[in-house]
């Protein structure tokens, strides 16, 4: 099929850049997550579907 | 069609007719085969369904106060829909049970041999049961957490009626013979094009929806929803890329063979569990376990890692279902050492709605309501636990091809997606059809033992032949040869196939006592002012989100 | 008004696209490399494809969805090798569309289950399971025998195979019907054409025991005896004593 690209040069490049991906993925969702002036929105957030609105 | 307007009843009318003469074309290139009997099928219900829109077409059009309601049809054709296809799945689940007991209950008939009806069991209660009851959740959640509307009713009747349609095919196409037999992907080529037609829909709606929202921030529910929604097209389409034999044909050849076909299946396979079966219902968690015990999620931080923890994880885990096969090893490791990884997404979601409850479990006690949802989040644990724990290749030497995993899959169907879908819609029905409450708490109090007893009943016997026959196949007697014959296994689990039909009655049971207490809801109790109908806060909830309102 | 749909809109296709850039990194890394794996995995040059009638024969193994209680996939593990033979080569399933490996087996493997039994015991098991095998919980498959097999369409089946990657030649297309009525037909003038296009190893017999009628039957057994014969790179030492 795609003949020109070796095993061992794919599976390289998927065990090389799978793991930086997994790491960038990461930190990246965990400073999203944590950052710290985002709890007021989070909190907002939590919170909003328990009220009783029933109209738009 | 009170709620369509003019022109939303005449583009109504226009999709039918197309389906209509879509459906003749089917009827006419495949008349020999399932496409055939299929196109007729469509072309008379799209026929029907026109007629059905002009008998009303000249009713009067609806007034702009509807514009500032919430939109709950298609939610609560949903529910209905939902309901039909558990008792539909469960039913034949009941039946494939009992011919494993029993083989000659097929009756020597050609489509209900057991190879036929056991993807209507697996197809009705993923995508019939889980499915619908998804769309109609999906459909609430939405408008609650955007304070918006649903923004084309046309096409979210579109999603739904079509996607049962989808169901239909699917399921009837199998007793007809008609399968790709590629597990839990089995429609073949033209039900599968369908879904995705189905399927770009229901995400846009979901996207016009979020985009007329009132706040900044997306609730994390609708996170879940949309992963489900996204992911599982993605894994729909590249694992049934085929080749129809001919346009005339319902039969296909999958594009990919062998080793490649293997793990293509699998990664969709279980990411049909991760999408379909865990984020959305997850979605489904995030909103209605808050919202019933009126207490706002443990912490919303930790709902956001594991969601990306899990949307990023599970993709990985596929070859776990190939260990010791001719794939490559690599391949296999990876796959077990995310699964493991897995568990800590798992758990962190299923923590965060225990904690949830904290300050609520009188509530838990006496609303078996809220306990099908708290009942569900710990079934959610086990079973992402055990699921990490049969990931490992020792543990999956002994397991594989067993029962065990039979044990490990209901664990999460009944135990988890069955149980936060029953819990959910308890919770929506007096909402969406503005009652005050269910027709009868005792009735879901039963609902909620049986269908707890038939989980533990089911999952103990599968356990318990799982882990015999594993161990039967492996034996080596004094002189080194096996000491059991295939056969020697086979009998051995007699017994344990009549517990676990056992299980199944108890469960089927509980969701016939559902059906019939959403009937008498809607049938018995008189309309009341929805406001009143949701729970009321927990005043210190209610206090902090007085403050952050401030 | 509009500008501010317009930024709403693209948070939240922000988020979709963050969804499926997390999701789809796991599917490149493991499956994106299999595409090259025939550079490193054994090859089987004697390996044929199935001929018509025993890919009529695995189109109602997958009709009557078999995969279901049998897998064809033998693990590397002492034991499955002495029950079932030697295990399972990636290129033994490199002609199947889709691959059949299964994942219970609430009856026994199947992947060589080829020339381990007679025609006979296979059509009377098929017929009536429990006639041959008291215990067992298998469906009877009484109509295999009843129903002719349809073979006017074989062409289209080994077109699309061949449009899938399966090496077939025009002269197999064409002749799909004829062979496959040959195979299952021994005395007749097409049985020749069989051994010329798929070799002198193919099993040409009346596997239903009813000459002169092609049945569903015929095409079943002749794929069930099939399996794990299209090549014996499995049994060749290099893979058989390596475990």
């Amino acid at each position: 099929m795609i003949s020109f690209i070796d095993h061992g040069a794919v599976v390289w490049f998927a065990k090389t850049v799978g793991l930086i991906y997994l790491l960038v993925m990461a930190i990246a969702a965990l400073v999203y997550a944590l950052w710290p002036s985002k709890k007021a929105e989070f909190d907002a957030a939590a919170n909003a579907i328990l009220s009783n609105e029933e109209r738009p | 069609m009170g709620q369509l307007t003019v022109a939303e009843r005449q583009a109504g009318i226009m999709i039918l007719v197309g389906m209509a003469v879509l459906g003749f074309v089917m009827a006419v290139a495949g008349a020999d085969n399932a496409l055939g009997v299929h196109g007729a099928w469509i072309l008379v219900a799209a026929v029907v369904g026109v007629f059905l829109m002009l008998d009303r077409y000249l009713d009067p059009p609806p007034n702009e106060t509807r514009l500032s309601e919430y939109y709950d049809d298609p939610a609560k054709a949903g529910v209905v829909f939902a309901m039909m296809w558990a008792v539909i799945g469960m039913g034949f689940g009941l039946w494939i049970a009992s011919l494993l007991a029993w083989p000659e209950l097929n009756f020597d008939l050609e489509w209900t041999s057991f190879g036929r009806i056991r993807p209507i069991h697996t197809t009705g209660i993923i995508f019939g049961f889980g499915g619908n009851a998804l769309i109609a959740t999906s459909y609430y959640v939405m408008q609650r957490t955007c304070r918006a509307r649903l923004q084309d009713p046309l096409a979210a009747w579109f999603v739904l009626l079509g996607y049962n349609l989808f169901c239909v095919l699917a399921t009837t196409g199998y007793a007809m013979g008609s399968t790709q037999s590629k597990e839990y992907a089995e429609p073949e080529w033209y039900t599968d094009i369908w879904l995705v037609v189905v399927w770009v829909v229901y995400f846009v709606v979901y996207l016009r929806t979020l985009a007329r929202r009132k706040e900044p921030h997306i609730y994390v529910a609708n996170w879940y929803y949309m992963a489900f929604i996204l992911v599982v097209a993605m894994l729909h389409i590249v694992n049934n890329l085929a080749v129809p034999v001919s346009w005339g044909s319902d039969k296909s050849y999958s594009l990919f063979a062998g080793v490649q076909d293997a793990l293509t299946e699998w990664w969709y396979g279980h990411n049909a569990v991760a999408f379909f079966l865990t984020s959305g219902f997850l979605g489904m968690m995030y909103y209605f376990l808050p919202v019933r015990a009126g207490r706002p999620i443990y912490s919303y931080r930790m709902s956001i890692i594991s969601f990306w923890g899990i949307t990023f994880m599970y993709m990985w885990v596929g070859s776990h279902h190939l260990h010791y096969t001719a794939l490559p090893q690599w391949v296999q490791t990876l796959g077990m050492t995310f699964s493991i990884i897995l568990l800590v997404p798992s758990w962190a979601s299923a923590a965060n709605a225990l904690l949830t409850l904290n300050g609520a479990w009188h509530k838990v006690r006496d609303d078996a309501t809220l306990r099908f949802m708290m009942v569900a989040a710990v079934f959610y644990g086990i079973t992402t636990f055990e699921g990490s724990f049969l990931a490992i290749r020792s543990v999956n030497s002994l397991s594989h091809y067993t029962d065990w995993t039979v044990g490990h899959v209901h664990a999460g169907a009944l135990g988890w997606v069955a149980m936060i879908s029953f819990g959910s819609i308890y919770a929506m029905v007096p909402w969406i059809w503005k009652r005050e409450r269910m027709y009868s708490p005792g009735l879901i109090e039963a609902h909620f033992w049986l269908a707890l007893a038939g989980t533990v009943v089911y999952v103990v016997a599968m356990w318990n032949s799982g882990i015999i026959q594993g161990l039967m196949w492996r034996t080596y007697n004094d002189s080194g040869t096996l000491t059991y014959s295939f056969v020697e296994s086979l009998v051995a689990m007699h017994p344990y196939y009549i517990a676990r039909a056992f299980g199944g009655l108890l469960f089927l049971t509980g969701a016939l006592l559902g059906c019939l207490n959403i009937y008498l809801t809607v049938t018995r109790l008189p309309l009341t002012e929805a406001v009143s109908s949701r729970p009321p806060l927990d005043c210190e909830a209610a206090v902090g989100a007085l403050q952050a309102a401030e | 008004m509009f500008g501010l749909h317009k930024q709403l809109e693209r948070k939240s296709l922000a988020l979709a696209l963050g969804i499926v850039v997390a999701a789809s990194i796991g599917g490149f890394v493991e499956i994106a490399p299999l595409f090259t794996i025939h550079q490193t995995v054994e090859d089987a040059p004697d390996m044929r494809v199935y001929t018509p009638l025993e890919l009529a024969g695995r189109n109602i193994y997958i009709r009557e969805g078999c995969y279901a209680c049998h897998s064809q996939m033998i693990r590397t593990l002492r034991d499955e090798v002495e029950r079932y033979g030697p295990y399972s080569l990636a290129v033994e399933s490199k002609y199947d569309h889709p691959m059949l490996w299964g994942s219970k087996r609430t009856g026994p493997d199947l992947a060589r289950v080829g020339a381990k039994y007679s025609d006979a015991w296979h059509v009377a098991h098929l017929d009536n399971p429990r006639a041959v095998v008291p215990e067992s919980v298998m469906p009877a498959y009484r109509w295999l025998l009843r129903k002719d097999l349809r073979i006017d369409r074989l062409g289209d089946y080994l077109s699309a195979q061949r449009v899938v990657g399966v090496p077939y030649t025009d002269a197999m297309i064409a002749n799909a019907e004829h062979d496959a009525y040959g195979q299952a037909a021994p005395d007749s003038a097409y049985a020749e054409g069989v051994t010329k296009r798929y070799g002198e190893a193919t099993t040409i017999r009346v596997f239903d025991g009813q000459p002169g009628r092609l049945t569903e039957m015929d095409a079943l057994v002749a794929y069930l005896q099939i399996l794990g014969r299209l090549t014996d790179a499995a049994h060749k030492p290099a893979f058989a004593g390596r475990q």
